[in-house]
Formats: C-alpha cells, sequence, structure tokens
C-alpha cells in the first residue's frame, strides 16, 4: 500500500515479529510501511481499526508500545529494538500494574 | 412570520425551540453562531438533582418534574440524533474525603430531605463499596450522599438530538449572526441581525446565556446574568472503572473520565484554562480515584456558565412586550425535559407552569447577594 522513500535502518518488534524501520519515523508509519493496517481492536464490537489522520486527533492508531496501552502510534517515535503489539479493547489498569 | 423565533441555539433554545416545534409551532432558532459563548460545549454531563434547589422549593420541584420526564426525553433524543445519548439513570454520588466534609453534606442531605427531596441519603465507605464492588476508591473516600434518582448524559449528542428533532418537526436553524434589535410589528415582532437580516416572529423566547442580559433588554426585561467560568478535564478512554457518576467526576460511556468542575466567577468573558485550575481538580479526582495517576489526559477545556445573583434559573413574560420570553439557568441539560415539555406548551399557550412562574427576575430587584451553585 506504502513505498518508502527512503531505506530502513534498524528493527522494531511488532506482536512477536521483527519488522524493518528508520529510525525517527514515527511507529504509525513504520507500521504502515510493513504492511500492517489493523493497530487495534475497538472496545465496542472488537472490530480491527488502523491510523485515520496520522497527526495525533483521531485515537484510531493506539497500541501498545513496551507494555504499556493506548499508546498513539502516530506520536511514539521508532527507537531501534522497540516492542509493541495490538491494542486489545479499552486500556485497564490491572493489566498495566501486571 | 414564525410562531416562536428562539434567540440561542444552545441547550436551553434547542430545548424550547424542539418542544414548540413538536407541538406544530413553526420554530426558527436564531443562533450567533460559532463564536457563541455556549455553556452546552461545558456542560458536565449530569442529570442532576440532589444539589438543586436548597432554599428556593420551586426550582427543587422543577428539576424534579424534569428528572421524572428524562427518560422519555432520552429515548426520543437518541432516536432523533442518530445514536444513543447515553442516559444512565444509575443514581448519582457527591464524595466525602474527610470527616468535615461529610459532617458538612449530611447536614445538607437532611436540609434537602426537609425540604422535599426524597431518596436522598449518605452512604458511608462500606455502603460504597456495596454499591460499586471493585471500585478502586481511594483510602480518603469516607462516603458520599448517593440520589438514586441521579444519572448522567453526553451533553453533545443530547444537543444534536434537540435540534435534530427541531429541524424534522419543520423548525429553521438561523446560525451565524447575533441579534441586534427587537421591534413591534402587527401581529408579532420584528428581529434584526448583525448581517442585516431580519426574522419577524408572533413570539419570542429569549434563551442567550451568558448574553441574556442585553437580549433580554430588548424585550424590556432586566435579568442579572453574569458569566461563571468552569474547567474540565478529560482523560483517554478507559475500561470501566466508575460505574456511578459523581459530582465533578464521572466516566462517559465512551470511557473517558471527565473530570470538573471549577466555578469561577470573576466577571470575565475569558474562556482560557488554568494550570493551576486544572492542578486542583486533578488531584482531587486522584483523591477519589488514585488509579486516575496512570492515565494520561487528553484535553482540557473552559466554558462560561450563565449565573443570575441567586444561582437560581429565571423565566418571565414581558409585561412590555406580550408574547416574549425570557428563559436562562445554568443546569441546561437536567432542565432539558421541563424546556422541551411543559416551559414550550407554557410559551405557546401564553401562561408559564407554577414552578417557572415562582422563579421570575423580579425576586433580583436590590439583590447584591450573589451565590453560587
Amino acid at each position: 500500500m506504502f513505498r518508502r522513500t527512503e531505506p530502513t535502518d534498524c528493527t522494531i518488534v511488532w506482536e512477536g515479529r521483527d519488522l524493518p524501520a528508520r529510525e525517527g519515523e514515527s511507529l504509525a508509519v513504520a507500521l504502515l510501511a510493513a504492511g500492517i493496517t489493523s493497530f487495534r481492536e475497538t472496545p465496542v464490537t472488537g472490530a480491527a481499526r488502523g491510523p485515520l489522520c496520522l497527526m495525533g486527533a483521531c485515537f484510531d492508531c493506539l497500541v501498545e508500545v513496551a507494555g504499556v496501552q493506548n499508546m498513539q502510534a502516530c506520536l511514539v517515535p521508532v527507537t531501534p529494538g522497540l516492542v509493541a503489539g495490538i491494542q486489545h479493547g479499552a486500556r485497564s489498569f490491572e493489566e498495566d500494574a501486571a | 412570520m414564525f410562531d416562536v423565533a428562539i434567540i440561542g441555539g444552545g441547550m436551553v433554545g434547542s430545548a424550547i425551540g424542539f418542544g414548540c416545534a413538536e407541538r406544530g409551532a413553526r420554530v426558527a432558532i436564531l443562533d450567533e453562531g460559532d463564536v457563541a459563548l455556549r455553556a452546552a460545549r461545558g456542560n458536565f454531563g449530569l442529570v442532576w438533582s440532589q444539589s438543586k434547589g436548597d432554599g428556593m422549593p420551586a426550582y427543587a420541584a422543577w428539576t424534579r418534574q424534569s428528572v421524572g420526564l428524562w427518560p422519555v426525553l432520552a429515548e426520543r433524543a437518541s432516536v432523533l440524533a442518530g445514536r444513543d445519548v447515553q442516559y444512565r439513570a444509575v443514581g448519582g454520588l457527591t464524595f466525602c474525603l474527610d470527616e468535615g466534609e461529610f459532617a458538612a453534606r449530611s447536614l445538607f442531605v437532611q436540609r434537602m430531605h426537609n425540604q422535599g427531596q426524597e431518596g436522598l441519603r449518605m452512604l458511608d465507605r462500606r455502603e460504597l463499596a456495596e454499591l460499586m464492588p471493585g471500585c478502586p476508591l481511594g483510602p480518603e473516600v469516607l462516603g458520599a450522599s448517593f440520589q438514586p434518582a441521579d444519572g448522567h448524559v453526553d451533553p453533545l449528542t443530547l444537543l444534536r438530538g434537540l435540534q435534530a428533532g427541531m429541524r424534522a418537526a419543520g423548525g429553521t436553524h438561523l446560525p451565524g449572526a447575533a441579534v441586534q434589535a427587537v421591534e413591534p410589528v402587527a401581529g408579532g415582532y420584528r428581529i434584526t441581525r448583525a448581517d442585516g437580516s431580519e426574522v419577524c416572529a408572533t413570539r419570542i423566547v429569549v434563551a442567550a446565556g451568558v448574553k441574556t442580559t442585553p437580549i433580554a433588554a430588548l424585550i424590556g426585561l432586566d435579568v442579572p446574568v453574569r458569566p461563571v467560568r468552569g474547567q474540565n478535564i478529560v482523560t483517554e478512554r478507559l475500561a470501566p472503572i466508575l460505574p456511578l457518576p459523581a459530582s465533578a467526576i464521572r466516566q462517559t460511556g465512551d470511557g473517558t473520565v471527565q473530570i470538573g468542575v471549577t466555578s469561577e466567577d470573576d466577571g470575565s468573558f475569558e474562556t482560557a484554562t488554568t494550570t493551576a485550575a486544572l492542578a486542583r481538580m486533578a488531584a482531587r479526582a486522584l483523591r477519589v480515584l488514585p488509579v486516575l495517576g496512570q492515565a494520561r489526559m487528553v484535553r482540557g477545556w473552559a466554558a462560561l456558565r450563565p449565573m443570575t445573583p441567586d444561582g437560581f434559573p429565571a423565566y418571565a413574560e414581558s409585561p412590555t412586550h406580550p408574547g416574549c420570553f425570557v428563559a436562562t439557568c445554568h443546569s441546561g441539560v437536567t432542565l432539558a425535559a421541563v424546556h422541551a415539555g411543559p416551559l414550550a406548551e407554557a410559551i405557546l399557550t401564553g401562561a408559564l407552569p407554577d414552578h417557572a412562574r415562582d422563579l421570575h427576575p423580579d425576586r433580583f430587584l436590590g439583590m447584591t447577594h450573589v451565590s453560587s451553585h
């Protein structure tokens, strides 16, 4: 769906799988460039969602980053080795605390 | 010539406009537009009787009447808005965080009970825990007042439903210009707006919120209203943690936690937030639900609410301009059901309901006392 204009220079981990990325780009862009479009499952119906605005407004790109839920992937800069995964449902504190 | 022109397209004007339109009147809502200092955009979304009308039995009764009519309004507004207004009459709480607050609230509850408020009672910590099993209340929460009839709603969806209902019943929404003049013409009144447009109507309702005073003067009524600022915080969406709405803290149907709300009575029409106020609000919310320390704040904002000298609503028909009315209050959501019902009916028939008549702005004559509700 998307084509990179500049080369990747690092690796991130998405759902346990290594993906190529470029340091400093947003996590949302890195995922889209790797062909990932389902970032989260809604709390209401469980339907898949992905980024809409890519500028911090729509909250549709929520993911789990390093164990923290409800992170906006479009606002998280890629760092080498960053670990992220799908946000399932609403953020719950019990899981955060665990 | 419209049957009714409503000056003000916020929560109060939209409820009255909806009520008049569904009763067959040709309605126009004259709305200043996006520059309007709407209280509706800062409303906390409580449908609330437990704190209303201490010392003003007519207001307490008017509020209870509205709460009683709310289930029907909610169902209709949801259909009209095309989505659930999320009205949940699950009961409402006012948390007490130390012995002093608990004692003061207990006295208040007793006073309200003596004035006819039924069902309102104090809950101790154990009863609160039984009411909300698993709710992670902070250790400082000693108890709360509890009114089973209270509840909450999504105020923006409600506003959308009221305006959609007004239009569906043939009403007209005219945004974009402030009202400048009202003059009598044959069979009614002519309203002139800032863009030069004119609207004629048999009846006029001034529902102009914080701008009530200058607009009411155009129909010969003296209604002193000043702006009181309320700041709000909303968090990211969270899994359910607070099943009942409370004064100044509630979890919305979408999962956000809304934290409110200041009552800043400085006469200013500024709508900026202040870090100090937001910090105070957040600090108290953390004493109620310490787990919110992990939650991210998404947004803070402020809105201006209209306040009369005694804090209670004001309703009147003009003695100099027959058929012209004013309606102002700071609880546009709670009172939406009586505004769309008995008040709309009264405006069309020309006789205000008893409770509204007891809330005439004549009581403000010579009043210098300022009270905040």
